[in-house]
């Protein structure tokens, strides 16, 4: 189906499913009750599942088949997001050319970045993207300030020229992106008994577009070129003498993954019509590292697994905080609750990162296929009372699930 | 004139000679066995066919051109394929995906943007693979993951990714060494199958003798750096030089 093997179809359908039925499956818990502050069917949070999911599944076309590992790549995420945004200032608000131009641009961001970086492998290819992810950041920060609004980042104003459309809505406000007329914002709220449900236009659009990056990234993991990105990781002298040249591949691959990310930067512009440079902060390159690796550096489903993970945690664990904590252990003895609330203490709110730490060293060391490795693991756990070790096999020959 | 010719070659290492003046011919269609004691500059000749090193001096020409000074990707898509002393295969591919890569670069050349469409959708191309897999009796391991088969196994699949490229000069360094006897045999008589079934010039690097008297129509016994003799295989056999240099030692 869909020029898929059955198996990648099916992989497609549960993540279709799922992202169609995501409104519902995070917001679990009835509005309210103690476990509310679980729910993330937020259309904010939603949106950035979806978002970062994009831009990790783009990550993983370089840094999971080639193994070359970028720490720059929030330069793209940054580039996408300026360009969308001057797109709403000057052209309009559709956001369809906002992305149009970013992707074009942060392709040939990569395209220049990568044809030097990648003169180089290893540490040093590392050092090189890290050191021009933060020299954009840098320049974007000062020396550009007319393009990028420098400090305060670039925003949309009463007065944009906008080409085709107007610079201000009839009620005097700045307009809002849409897609031909339909306003990323307009939200739709489902009250079933003590559950709530939010339905966002924002959020669909965002899906749909990680459904497609996410169909793309399938058929390249099944093609030729997927299959030599794969065999540069493996074994480049074995490669070269086989008349293959690896420095075209990896340079296409990374221009690919640097436009996922200018797309997933559009699409973050067209949710909130504002950009800054701290998006393009070598932290912001460090976290869709950890994503793919927490997911499963290679697998095709990881990345999309690690965004949001990570941004469940950043957005829920983070609001945990003390008072919280002691409601929940108020059942304990005065000293007991105490006791337990100090020691939880340091993992939650601000100390979210700290819990990250952790869980990622503990994926890192038992799983080092990441989540992905551990829902197989799981699986086959649960298949192995029925069937004999012909699963675990199959597991093993086929390494990019 | 010979397909290949290597003339007044020196190669050193800092201080080392590791090859000087060699002069090599090896005739179209023919079986060119190098031998020699370790050390001798064997696998360094080698390297310097296929773009590993440069000469420091000399030429080396191949069906007419120079390959000094083209990368490796570049001579092989000339003709030349190479098997290496330690195999070099794609450890994290399957043995059907290492046999599909060479396929590949034989029909697509050096890069081509092959993003949408499915590996395996290229029915011919795996069909192929198939054949040579057969040939080399691994058809049963066309799914294993490659690194986690034996030596033997590992030198068998190299040898195929070579052979399934067609080329016109086949370049084996040691390629039964860590073979079982039975392996061995194949390997020598799916050698002597392609040669007589197609067009191909194979130079082997073997310390293995029975597979050097098999398969060679010359003979060329290389020590410290320099070609001592270069005769047919009956020849060599009773050569004092090559008793004395050679085959003295490792018999
Ligand atoms: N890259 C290198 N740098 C320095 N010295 C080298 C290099 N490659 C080979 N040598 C040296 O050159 C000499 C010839 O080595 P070479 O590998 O060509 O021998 P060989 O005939 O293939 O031996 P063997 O039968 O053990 O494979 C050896 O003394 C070796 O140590
Ligand atoms: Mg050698």
């Amino acid at each position: 189906m869909l020029g898929l093997e059955k198996k990648d179809f099916t992989l497609l359908l549960i993540v279709f499913a799922l992202t169609m039925l995501a409104p519902f499956l995070l917001n679990p818990f009835p509005e309210g009750s103690a476990m509310a502050q679980f729910n993330a069917g937020y259309p904010d949070l939603m949106q950035r599942f979806v978002i970062f999911g994009i831009f990790a599944i783009g990550f993983n076309i370089l840094f999971g088949l080639t193994g070359y590992l970028s720490f720059g790549h929030a330069a793209f995420l940054g580039v996408g997001s300026y360009a969308a945004v001057w797109m709403f200032k000057l052209l309009s608000m559709n956001v369809l050319p906002a992305i149009f131009l970013a992707v074009v641009m942060s392709g040939l961001f990569a395209l220049l970045i990568g044809f030097i970086s990648l003169r180089r492998s290893g540490i040093y290819f590392s050092i090189l993207t890290l050191a021009f992810a933060q020299m954009m950041f840098a320049l974007a920060y000062s020396v550009l300030t007319p393009i990028t609004g420098g400090e305060t980042g670039l925003q949309l104003a009463l007065n944009d020229p906008r080409i085709l459309g107007t610079s201000a809505t009839a009620t005097g406000n700045i307009p809002v992106p849409s897609l031909f007329g339909l306003e990323m914002r307009t939200t739709a709220d489902l009250d079933l008994g003590a559950w709530g449900f939010t339905f966002n236009v924002g959020y669909y659009f965002c899906a749909l577009v990680m459904l497609v990056a996410f169909y793309l990234s399938i058929r390249i993991f099944r093609s030729p070129f997927g299959m030599m990105l794969r065999a540069i990781k493996s074994n480049q002298q074995r490669l070269n003498y086989t008349g293959l040249n690896p420095k075209p591949y990896t340079l296409a691959a990374f221009v690919i993954s640097g436009m996922y990310a200018g797309l997933a930067g559009a699409l973050m512009a067209s949710m909130d019509p504002l950009a800054g440079a701290e998006r393009m902060f070598w932290t912001a390159s460090g976290e869709v590292v950890l994503m793919t690796i927490l997911g499963g550096v290679g697998t095709l489903i990881g990345p999309v697994l690690g965004a949001g993970a990570i941004k469940y945690m950043e957005n829920i664990i983070s609001k945990i905080n003390s008072d919280i904590l002691h409601t929940w252990f108020a059942f304990l003895p005065d000293g007991l609750e105490d006791f337990v609330v100090a020691m939880i203490y340091p993992f939650i709110g601000k100390g979210w990162h700290l819990t990250l730490g952790i869980i990622f060293m503990l994926v890192v060391i038992f799983l080092p296929g990441g989540l992905v490795e551990g829902g197989q693991r799981i699986a086959r756990a649960l298949r192995g009372r029925k069937t004999t070790d012909d699963s675990g096999k199959s597991a093993k020959t086929e390494p990019a699930e | 004139m010979g397909i290949l010719e290597v003339k007044d070659v020196n190669k050193r290492f800092g201080g080392l000679k590791a090859l000087s003046e060699v002069n090599l011919s090896v005739k179209e269609n023919t079986c060119h066995a190098i031998i020699g004691p370790n050390g001798a500059g064997k696998s360094t000749l080698l390297n310097c066919l296929v773009g590993k090193l440069i000469p420091d001096t000399g030429s080396v020409m191949f069906d007419g051109q120079s390959v000094l000074g083209r990368t490796p990707h570049e001579i092989n898509q000339m003709g030349i394929s190479r098997v290496f002393q330690t195999p070099e295969i794609f450890g994290d591919l399957t043995v059907m995906e290492n046999m599909m890569i060479p396929l590949f670069a034989k029909r697509d050349g050096a890069f081509r943007m092959h993003a949408y469409e499915s590996v395996s959708a290229e029915r011919a191309l795996i069909e192929e693979a198939e054949a040579m897999l057969a040939d080399v009796k691994m058809l049963d391991k066309r799914n294993m993951h490659s690194a986690s088969m034996s030596r033997g196994d590992k030198r068998r699949l190299e040898m195929a990714m070579c052979l399934i490229q067609k080329p016109k000069l086949l370049l084996l360094d040691e390629p039964t060494a860590g073979m079982a006897r039975a392996d061995t045999n194949n390997t020598i008589d799916l050698l002597k199958e392609i040669k007589s079934k197609r067009d191909i010039t194979i130079a082997i690097i073997e310390h293995d003798m029975h597979v050097v008297f098999s398969l060679a129509d010359r003979i060329t016994v290389l020590a410290q750096g320099t070609p001592l003799v270069e005769d047919t295989p009956e020849k060599i056999k009773g050569h004092p030089k090559v008793q004395e240099a050679y085959l003295g030692e490792a018999h």
